[in-house]
Parts: structure tokens; sequence; C-alpha cells
């Protein structure tokens, strides 16, 4: 039989903003348990939602960034149920018009890409914190999250595996990163994803559909998908039916299980806020926030591709953050020669040693004038590639300039032709038997002599002309 | 009308002993049932009103304003520890 | 002096005749020989009432008085006070002391007001006779065995019967023009987003607007005018509302040119007979005064009601979620688990009224019903609006009665709900279509005060004020008062 898996994905990130969505409570994370709150976060009698306005301009940047329509008037919606953590039993949220509607990411599969729609994009409140570890009959309930900002961005059903999931999370996780709408830190719980899954014949209806609550992170999200499309499969080829209900991994077990306390019906009484006219934009106020957005991922790949003539992959690596796009910008623009070996260089050479520092490019104890400089070097012969590599080392851990390194170590390159020669002499002196046997047609041995050479000027010699030298004095 | 009190109630949360909901259970039907007057009126084409003037939603500055004053605000709370709220335990 | 207008007491003040204490200490006395006879008051604190006359007096010393400097003013329940007790006379409040001040009331201090106290009202303002109050109903001051209409009865009962010259109520289907009716007051619903909701306990968000309740019209410009506002701290306050002098509205004398609409669907068989008999007498004193009578029809009327009885609910229904036992308000003893504590603290906490208010709304707004009721309450919803923007185009302002009956007996409607809920017949319509409108003074039926309401387009209040201080100038009704209380009828 031939399976098919159908995955919608919703995901909840929090909108990066000084207060929270309603009221002038600080978002700050990590403060003490509810001292960032107020009466209307509070759901205190008599208190009012007042919107934040950078919640709905960086929403719709977000609907533009995808390729959405917005809607120049939306509306808010009071979604009922009583929960501890929701202050008021009614969550603010835009049901019937959402401000962002219709678009679209496109991921890379191995058939060229796919394009993903994503149905909306709405803002809503967060709910608040309870706690239950360590504690015996009670929960604890902490508000500081309440009402916090929040863009659900709803995809269409369009996934077919885990691995399409994951592309699409993480293009979004991009995406949202450059356009700085929201932190997304995954482990703040600043970008979270329920993901709705199915499996049915190919060509056949869609099956009954599970969700897999409150994921944060990527792993486990493939983890879950899987685990689910299996436990399904099963399920419907032992004979059985697949239940509707919410889902919640378990990161240690390896596995999921049903919430029972979702499991009870919920009727959510949608109706629109009273306490909120419609929000309404213009088009001009849509295309100012149009004119200030950042250049995408997407964008700066195919750019990188042909401005700089860059593989696809150099392409992708440079464009994981905006700072390391723009560092390896000013790395080309102080050593415009050549932009694959600067791309080489930062790829390789610096993002590996920093990854062993534990550090992201924004914290590069050298700059990208300095790499350039370095790259220079290379370039004008008075270093060689190799010894770059122990010069940039020397660079990162001392913040010294490269031409004081080079001077300080002697490691300037040897380029006069008789000091080579004298090398090479003694070289040649001292492996009769291998000069024999090249010349009697051993070419391979032509290396070991470079090598040998390269070892007596501990590698300052200029390879170029050792090679040169070589050729001519080996006859 | 056959209204499902118990149902009702529980979504609203209120306790209701089965004589209650029978006491209300006909109340609610003949509330309902004036109710039921509305759909004399013809309403084709005609849009709803959720607010009273057709105004725009007014937006506020993301600019911090609100002090932390928590012992303030828990002051009316039924039990709280620790600056947290206490509930009878919450079941995932 | 007890029965005296605001603007009285303030000439007085002003002139020297008298102090903001002396003032306070009459209606304290008033209020403590009474209102066991009343319950029109839930709070009363003495020491604070005097404090804040002793403030006024000083800082009338020291500077030009504020627009309501000294004078007193009673409060609704449902007004959040910092500082004493708010409880929306509830259970479900029970201890309940708000960290804040409504904007209103903030208003209202900062324009030198006395506050004199907390007013009873039916339980989160749903009922039209106050008997709904966790505290018990309130008397009438004209008939002790009637009702004093509601939900803002205690603020009605307390002006009537001269234990405070001025109080505030809030209006969501008629809560302050039918009880200004049955206790013989003006009583004023402004335009809905003409004043800030921040702060007042909410009933249905879409319909709610607080107002003041008073002896006279002017007494109503007066305190409305310092009521209103723009406040950035709710969403549904209009921040451009038009404007004008509310004082200098009040001095119309005539009614020359006034083109009043006569409504067949407020004058309608069922209604009691005296109370129409004075509303029409009333309406051809105006015809004297120079006014126009034009027959009109407001054809959706009679869907009103229903209309209301859907959205008014179904926003309560939720608009109550957040008494929920957490962070605030009553908990039942020993909850067994989460859902026990819910279902049993809303079940002890709220009143029979206010749980048939939330079921009926939980009900209207629940899968599979919503279209049919709460979708078609709000089409019918701009119909009644769209009613009122037709009648406007041939009219100034609209004339009728506010309520079809006089103060009923204690007890007379609570058993049946649909009769008590077709109380508010002639008020509701103007709250589903934000209208402002007002109800004056306009005679007697059965020795009880009849009332007449004036409805205009939205925000033109000063239409309002005009016409019905030409009436108020042109006749006593208003300078009426209970015997019973030490007035003169």
């Amino acid at each position: 039989m031939s399976w098919e898996v159908v995955i919608g994905l919703e995901v909840h990130c929090q909108i990066n903003t000084k207060t929270k969505a309603f009221c002038g409570c600080s978002t700050e994370f990590g403060a003490e348990p509810n001292s960032q709150t107020c009466p209307v976060c509070l759901g205190m009698p008599g208190q009012l939602p007042v919107l934040n306005d950078v919640a709905a301009k960086k929403t719709i940047l977000t609907g533009l960034a995808i390729n959405a329509d917005i809607n120049l008037e939306s509306k808010f919606d009071r979604k009922n149920y009583f929960y501890p953590d929701l202050p008021k039993g009614y969550q603010i949220s835009q049901f019937a018009v959402p401000i962002v509607e219709g678009g679209y990411i496109d991921i890379p599969t191995k058939d060229g890409e796919k394009r993903l729609g994503v149905t909306r994009i709405h803002m809503e409140e967060d709910a608040g914190k309870s706690m239950h570890e360590g504690l015996d009959a009670v929960s604890h309930i902490d508000l500081n999250r309440s009402g916090i900002p929040l863009m659900e961005i709803v995809s269409e059903p369009d996934m077919r595996s885990a691995d399409e999931a994951i592309a699409y999370l993480k293009q979004l996780h991009q995406i949202i990163k450059f356009l700085g709408v929201s932190g997304a830190d995954m482990e703040k719980g600043q970008f979270r994803c329920d993901a709705n899954v199915s499996v049915r014949q190919k060509g056949a209806p869609l099956g009954t559909r599970t969700e897999m609550k409150n994921m944060n992170s990527f792993r486990f999200i493939k983890q879950a998908i899987e685990f689910e499309v299996l436990r399904q499969i099963e399920i419907i080829e032992d004979g059985g039916e697949v239940k509707q209900e919410s889902r919640l991994w378990d990161s240690v077990k390896n596995e999921s299980r049903s919430m029972r306390s979702k499991e009870e019906a919920h009727d959510y009484r949608y109706f629109p806020e009273p306490d909120l006219p419609p929000l309404r934009v213009t088009q001009e106020e849509v295309d100012a926030i149009k004119a200030g957005m950042p250049e995408l991922p997407n964008q700066l790949r195919k750019r990188f591709e042909t401005e700089f003539g860059l593989s696809a992959y150099d392409a992708d690596v440079l464009t994981q953050t905006q700072s390391l796009a723009q560092w390896y910008e000013a790395l080309v623009a102080s050593h415009p020669a050549n932009p694959k070996q600067c791309a080489n260089w930062l790829a390789n050479e610096l993002l590996g040693r920093l990854k062993e520092l534990n550090k992201d490019i924004s914290e590069s104890p050298i700059s990208a004038q300095a790499l350039a400089s370095l790259l220079d070097r290379i370039a004008d012969n008075t270093i060689s590639g190799k010894i770059a590599k122990d010069v940039l080392d020397a660079m990162m851990a001392s913040g010294k300039n490269v031409d004081a390194i080079i001077d300080e170590k002697g490691l300037k390159q040897v380029s006069d032709t008789g000091a080579i020669d004298a090398m090479i002499q003694e070289v040649l002196d001292a492996n009769q038997g291998q000069v024999e046997a090249y010349k009697g047609g051993q070419d391979r041995l032509f290396g070991f002599f470079v090598g040998q050479v390269m070892k007596a000027s501990k590698g300052k010699a200029n390879p170029a002309m050792v090679n040169q030298r070589l050729k001519e004095l080996l006859g | 009308m056959d209204i499902d009190v118990k149902k009702i109630a529980n979504l609203s949360r209120i306790r209701l002993t089965d004589v209650e909901a029978a006491d209300l259970a006909p109340q609610l039907s003949s509330i309902m049932g004036y109710i039921d007057k509305l759909s004399e009126v013809n309403t084709d084409g005609v849009p709803p009103t959720a607010h009273p003037h057709d105004v725009a939603m007014p937006q506020r500055a993301d600019v911090v304003t609100n002090p932390s004053r928590r012992d303030a605000l828990q002051q009316p709370a039924p039990r709280t520890e620790s600056g947290l709220y206490v509930v009878p335990k919450v079941l995932e | 002096m007890p029965f005296r207008s605001l603007t009285d007491i303030q000439a007085q003040l002003h002139a020297g005749e008298t102090t903001a204490v002396q003032v306070a200490q009459l209606y304290l006395d008033r209020i403590a020989q009474y209102n066991d006879d009343l319950n029109a008051f839930v709070h009363i604190d003495p020491e604070n009432v005097l404090a804040q006359a002793e403030a006024s007096d000083a800082y009338r010393k020291e500077h030009d008085a504020r627009p309501l400097e000294g004078l007193p003013i009673a409060v609704k329940d449902i007004f959040c006070t910092q500082n004493g007790p708010t409880r929306c006379c509830s259970n479900i409040l029970e201890d309940f002391e708000a960290p804040y001040d409504a904007h209103v009331i903030t208003r209202l201090k900062e324009a030198g007001a006395v506050l004199v106290g907390k007013t009873n009202m039916d339980e989160f303002a749903m009922g039209s006779s106050n008997e709904t109050s966790a505290f018990g109903g309130v008397q009438n001051p004209w008939n002790t065995d009637c009702i004093p209409g509601g939900s803002s009865g205690g603020s009605a009962a307390a002006v009537a019967a001269g234990l405070t010259p001025a109080a505030l109520g809030t209006d969501t289907g008629g809560s302050i023009r039918q009880p200004a009716a049955l206790t013989g007051l003006v009583g004023l619903k402004p335009t809905y987003g003409r004043v800030s909701r921040r702060g007042i306990i909410a009933f249905a968000s879409s319909l709610d607007q607080a107002g003041p309740m008073t002896r006279t019209v002017k007494d109503t410009a007066m305190l409305t005018s310092v009521m209103i506002g723009h406040d950035a701290g709710d969403a549904t306050s209009v921040a451009d509302a038009p404007n004008f002098d509310w004082l200098k509205a009040c001095e119309g004398r005539d009614m020359k040119g006034l083109k009043i609409g006569k409504p067949k669907e407020y004058f309608i068989d069922g209604m009691d007979k005296e109370v129409r008999a004075q509303v029409e007498a009333a309406l051809t004193q105006c015809e004297a005064l120079g006014a126009e009578i034009v027959d009109i029809s407001l054809p959706h009327t009679e869907y009103a009601v229903a209309a209301y009885y859907v959205i008014a609910p179904s926003e309560a229904s939720t608009n109550l979620s957040r008494y929920d036992a957490v962070r605030f308000g009553h908990r039942c003893d020993n909850p067994e688990d989460l859902e026990d504590m819910y279902a049993r603290s809303r079940d002890e906490g709220f009143g029979a009224e206010v749980k048939r208010r939330i079921l009926t709304g939980t009900f209207a707004l629940s899968s599979g019903y919503y279209d049919a009721y709460y979708l078609k309450a709000q089409k019918v919803r701009t119909l009644i609006s769209q009613d009122f923007k037709e009648a406007f185009e041939q009219v100034d302002i609209i004339a009728t009665p506010t309520s079809p009956v006089p103060a009923f007996k204690s007890g007379e409607k609570t058993d049946d709900p649909i009769t008590m809920y077709l109380s508010d017949i002639f008020t509701i319509a103007v709250n589903l279509a934000g209208l402002p409108a007002l109800s004056q003074p306009c005679g007697f039926s059965q020795d009880l005060p009849v009332g007449l309401q004036w409805i205009a387009p939205a925000w033109q209040e000063d239409t309002i004020l005009a016409a019905a201080s030409a009436y108020e100038n042109a006749t006593d009704w208003h300078t009426k008062s209970p015997v019973k209380f030490g007035g003169e009828a």
C-alpha cells in the first residue's frame, strides 16, 4: 500500500515588542512571577484592551514577506474557554477577518522548489503559564506572559513529509529573524509549532487528523511527526480508526500521548470583540511598511549566486542570518578581487573557528576588514594560503593586524629565486636516489620534492615559484 | 425548544443541580422562544452591526507605562504564594 | 435644601452661604435617617465623605472653584473606586476592592466632587427593578411598596428621596432612563463612545454607557460635561466626538422650528393609559412652545427587545468569565479540583438572573446557534439603527414615553423574565443604535412619576438638552418630591 502523509502547521510566534498586545506591561523575559502584570492583563473588572501599534505593523511586514494579501480592515474576536492561565476567560484573537491572508513560502526539495501555501496570519494574545512540577494538589499561575502579542501563522495542508515540514519551518523561522519581527528564540517559547498530521492512500480524501501541540524544537517536531505518521498507519493497517484529538510529544520517552484535558469537545463561541472596533490600515501605510522591508533570505541567496558567482550551497550558508550575510558583503567590499575566496574563508575558516569558540558571527573577534587584509596578503604573495591559516589563528587570539603578525613571526613568503634555488639544491643533494628515479620516469616524485622544499622553508617558500624552479632544475 | 441546560451550564462553568436545571430549562426555552421573533425579520443582504459607530480602532504606542505593583494587584486574590496565584491542580 | 439642584447648591457654595462640609453633613444625616427605608446605598463611609468635603473647602480657599467643587455625587456600585468596596451588588465580588478608579471617577475627583458612597443596583446591572441585587431590593421613594426601576435603582432612589443631589448610573438597555422615569428624575444616556467605560464593570460592552441622574436638565448637562472626554484607555471612546457648550445648550426656552417625531410604535395598546395620556399632554405642551409634532414610524421597534436579549447576554456571558475565583472574587470552600472550583464558586457567587443571562448568552453563541441568534440579532440591530437614521431625515428629535408603565409593585414581575424584560421596551432600541437619550419627568400616573424620553441623532445631546430645558422651564414636574421623605408633591 502506498501512504501519503498530509501535514499542516500552525506556528505561534511572539511579536517583538516592548510591551504587551493590549496593555503597557513589559515583555522582558525572565522577570519575577507576576511582576509584569496590570489590571488589564489580569482581566480585572472594568479593564479594557488597547492594541499596541507595533504588533500590527510587524504582522503586516511578515505578511508582505510571504507574498500575502493585507486586509485593510481586520477584526478581533473573543475565543472563549476557561483555563486558570487565561485571565479573562477568553483570548482576544482574530477569527473571522485576520490581518493577513493567502501567502506562500518556497522550499528547496530534491525535485526543485516547492511552493507551500500560507492560509493566514492573525494576531492574538498569549496566555500565562501554569506550573505543576513539584507541587502536590495545586498549580501555580504566573501571568507575566499573559497578553504578550503573538502572530499565528497557519499553513495550508501542503506538506507531504516531516522533512518538508521542517524545511518550511526553517524557512519561516529565517524570514522572521531577517524581518526582526520576533526574537523567534525557540527555547524561550517565542516560536512554537502545532502540527496537524493525517495519512491517506494516494488520491483518497483527507484522513482524520491529529494535532501535535506546542513543540519548540525542529528535532522534536520531526520526531513527533514521524512517530505520528507511523502510529496512524499502524492503526489503519490493523483495521482501526484514527481518533481526532490533540496529542503532546514527550521528548524523553520519544512518544506522543493523548491530551486528556483537550478531549472534551471545545466550543469556543467566537464572536466579535465588542471592546475593539475594526482595525483599519491604509494602502499607503502598507506601502510604507513594504518600502522598509529588508532583503529576504531567498532574494539574498539569488543575488549572492549571480553577483558573486557563489555556489548554491555557499550562498545558502552565507544567508543563514542577516548578520552573516552583512559580514560577507563587508568582506567582499574590502576584498573585491575574489568573492568566491571570501566565501571560502568566511564559511570554512572563520565560521569553523567561531563554532569551536561557541560564538556567533556578530561576536567574531576580528572584523571583516581584518579578514580582507589577510586575503590581500595571500593575493600579493606575501604569505601562502597554508601560512594564512596560522596567521588567522594568531589574529583571532591576539587581535593584532595581519602585517604585525607576519613580521613578528617572520612568516613572510620567500619569493627570492636565489634563496629558493639554494633550498632546492640542498633537497636534491640529500635525495640523490629519488632524483635518479624521477629522471628514470617516476613523475609522481615531483610532489615529494615540492614537499621537501616547502618543509625546508618552513612553509614560507612561494609554492608557485618552487614548482617552477624545481621543474627547471630537474631538467 | 429543547435546550441542553446542563451542557450550557458546563460551558459556562456554573454548577446546576438537577432541580435547578429542571427549573431553568422552561425559562430558557421561553426566553429563546421569544427571541425566535427575530426570524420574522427579513435580513437578506443586511450587514451585521458589532459596534454602534463606524469608527476605526485607536492604537497605543509601544511604551512601557505600567509600574510593577504586584502586591496591590494580588491583594484581592483568594490564594497566592510567593507572588504566584494558587489554584487546584491543572490537568494537562 | 435636600431637594435642591446641583446648580443651586453650587450657587450657595460660591456665595459662601454654606460649605462643602455642611452640605455633605446634611446628606449624610439624611442617609442615616432614611437609607434603612430605601436600601439605596450599599456602602457609605461618612468619615471619608467629610474628609473629601474638607479638602474641597480648603481647595476653594486657595484656588478658583473647580466645575463640581464640593458637590456631593453618589456612585452606582458598578464604578470601580479605590479605598472601599466595589461589588456590582454581586456575591461573586464579595470583599472586592478595586486597586484603581474608573476613568469617570477620576474626572469627578479632579473636578472637585465629593463622592458620597456606592448605590444599590441590580446585580451586574442585569434587571429592571433593582430586585436582583445581592444586597436586596430598593424602595421607590414615591411609594415604598414599589420598585424604583433598574438597574440604577439605588442611584434613582437616593436622588429622588433627597439623600444626594445627583448620582451616576449606567445604561445598557435603559438602566438610567427607566429608573429616572419611575422616580421623577432627569437621566441621560449619552451617545455611545462619549463617556469612557474604563473602570466601569462591563455588562454588555457594545451597549454600556455611563450617565448622570439628577433633579434638573441643567444638572445633567453640568455633570455630563465633566464625565465625557476621550480616554486613550478605552478603544471605544471616540476621539474626535463633536462637542458643544453643555450649559449653554440648556438655555432653550421655546421650541420654535423644532420638529419632534412621534413614533407610532411607542404609543401602543397595552401600555399604561395614564402614562400615554401624560406623554401626549407633554407633546401638546411642546406644540404650544412652538414645536411641530410629526408622526413617524420606527418599524423594527418590536424586534428591539429580542435582539437586545441576544446581544446583551452574549456579551455578558463572556464579560463575566473573568469571575473565575483565581485572581479576585469569591472562591468556594475546599474545592475538590479545578472544575469544582469554577462551577461551585460561580454557582455560589452569581444570582439567579445573572445565571439566566450567562446561560442565554452562552447558548446564543454556541456552535450551531450562532447564525440563527447572534448574527441574526446583529443584522436586526443594523435595521434598528437604519430606522432611526431615516427618521432623523424628517425630524430633529424623537419623543416617546420612557417606560410603558409607572413603577410596579415589588415582586410583581420577578417570576416572569419576559414580562420583566419588556419593561425596557421603549429604552432598548436607543442602546442598540448607540444614540443619546434623556428621560425627564412629565406627570404622574397613580401618584407615581411618568417619564418623557427624548432621543437625538448621535452626538446631538445639545438638541435634547435644549428641548428638555424648554419643557422643564414651562412645567413644574421636576420640582415635585416625595412627601414621605420631606418633599413637596
